[in-house]
């Protein structure tokens, strides 16, 4: 991969076309940096062997966990407790812990009471204990989400059916609903009352503020045909174009993918229970049958660096395997 | 009371055992019970008719969870259905009942309730 820098218009050692080359590599497992106006990139193994040779140089890092379905036991994972254990497991391992971690939804598989409490347990056993949740539609099937906001959300202060945002070494954060609420034949959805939030939310930020966006289904259009998008995500991202910054991290679709538009970055992660087939791939968006020797390359985790002056966050998958 | 609903049944069978025959047949002439099967995220049939007091049973072939709600709350919703969990409802007023699955919106059916 070529390593120069054609453009540099906001002389923060990268341009466009490099950095699209990089998200590229990043889905493969390769964590990169800029250092010196020259991208990096190196393959996790390599990090684990050298230890964190991110953590001089990086301000903020913090890790992302989704789609952690406990309570589920089909073919797929019939035992997505230990895959979660094994993906805490990773993160305790870290040479240098996250300064918290953000799940982004279907903590449960049925919404169920003895789930939450199950996962609520295995989740002591993590050394970051700051975490952030958005829900996923598993977690409020049958009471509108009243009972996740009461066990995840009490103190962040969500307004309206749970949306919040924070401040985290300079980075603004905004953790977004999109699964209550939805209308037949629809995708997913913000809503009207969170999209004003929203508007009024960074209102007052400037531009070189670099936000980061969670929320458990994807806000681009993934494949909406499996119902893989969010019907007014475009009206959010409208209120963030004029930042230089903006990152999007999803769940909801088990895999990995990027895309980077504008200075928008989307991304979703990897679950923690089982995987999905790429979209359309299947006859349904079901959970993905996999041969067990497979699975754990299959599921896995994200972790998002930030290092203060670069426009861009780096966003590295690993897998469980 | 304008609900189709006059009585609601939630029969969970935690095992493959089916009370009803045939995955995806409409209807059992015998018992006047209409099935729908839920699978590959889709009500199947997607459209049916029924005459007012007919049961009607939609049973989770999926190994996601899946709900029935009713657009505009017309008849009582039901909870989470995981796999092979059957939710039962009895037709009532005549009229036509759009319906959609709560956690895969894109799933929707109608009932189509007429006079007996």
């Amino acid at each position: 991969m070529s390593d120069y820098i054609s453009h540099d218009h906001e002389h923060d050692g990268i341009d466009r076309r490099g950095f699209l080359q990089c998200m590229a590599w990043a889905g493969t497992g390769l964590l990169w940096t800029v250092s010196g106006g020259v991208l990096v990139s190196k393959t996790l193994a390599e990090v684990a062997k050298t230890g964190s040779s991110l953590s001089t140089a990086t301000d903020l890092s913090f890790l992302q966990i989704s789609d952690s379905h406990i309570g589920f036991n089909k073919a797929a994972n019939k035992d997505v407790t230990e895959t979660f254990k094994i993906a805490l497991d990773r993160i305790n391992a870290m040479p240098t812990p996250p300064s918290f971690l953000i799940h982004t939804g279907d903590i449960s598989q049925l919404s169920k009471p003895e789930e939450f409490d199950t996962f609520d347990q295995i989740l002591k056993s993590c050394r970051t204990k700051d975490v952030f949740y958005v829900p996923g539609e598993h977690d409020v099937i049958n009471d509108g989400g009243k009972m996740y906001r009461e066990r995840y959300l009490k103190n962040v202060q969500g307004k309206g059916s749970g949306w919040y945002s924070f401040n985290k070494n300079g980075v603004h954060f905004i953790g977004l609903v999109n699964v209550l609420d939805l209308q037949a034949g629809g995708l997913g959805q913000l809503g009207d009352d969170q999209l004003e939030w929203l508007e009024d939310d960074v209102k007052g930020l400037g531009a070189d503020t670099p936000i980061v966006v969670f929320a458990h289904i994807p806000l681009w259009s993934v494949y909406p045909k499996w119902g893989w998008g969010t019907s007014d995500s475009e009206r959010a991202l409208g209120y963030l174009k004029r930042f230089g910054s903006v990152t999007v991290l999803n769940g909801h679709i088990h895999q990995v993918l990027q895309k980077v538009e504008g200075n928008v970055t989307f991304h979703t992660a990897m679950s923690t229970a089982f995987p999905q087939a790429a979209p359309g791939d299947a006859p349904s968006p079901g959970p993905l049958n996999v041969p067990a020797e497979k699975l754990r390359s299959m599921l896995g985790l994200t972790s998002v660096q930030y290092k203060q002056g670069k426009t861009a966050l780096a966003v590295v998958d690993s897998t469980l395997s | 009371m304008n609900t189709i609903i006059s009585k609601i049944t939630i029969a969970a069978l935690l095992s493959g055992f089916s009370l009803f025959a045939v995955a995806g047949e409409m209807k059992d002439a015998s018992t006047g019970n209409a099935k729908i099967e839920i699978k590959d995220f889709a009500f199947n049939p997607q459209n049916i008719t029924v005459k007012s007091g007919e049961k009607i049973t939609w049973i989770n072939r999926d190994e996601e969870p899946h709900t029935v709600v009713s657009v505009g709350k017309k008849f009582q919703r039901s909870p989470g259905l995981d796999t092979d969990q059957e939710f039962s409802i009895i037709a009532g007023a005549p009229g036509t009942y759009e319906y959609f699955c709560s956690v895969h919106p894109k799933m929707t059916g109608m009932i189509v309730v007429v006079k007996p």
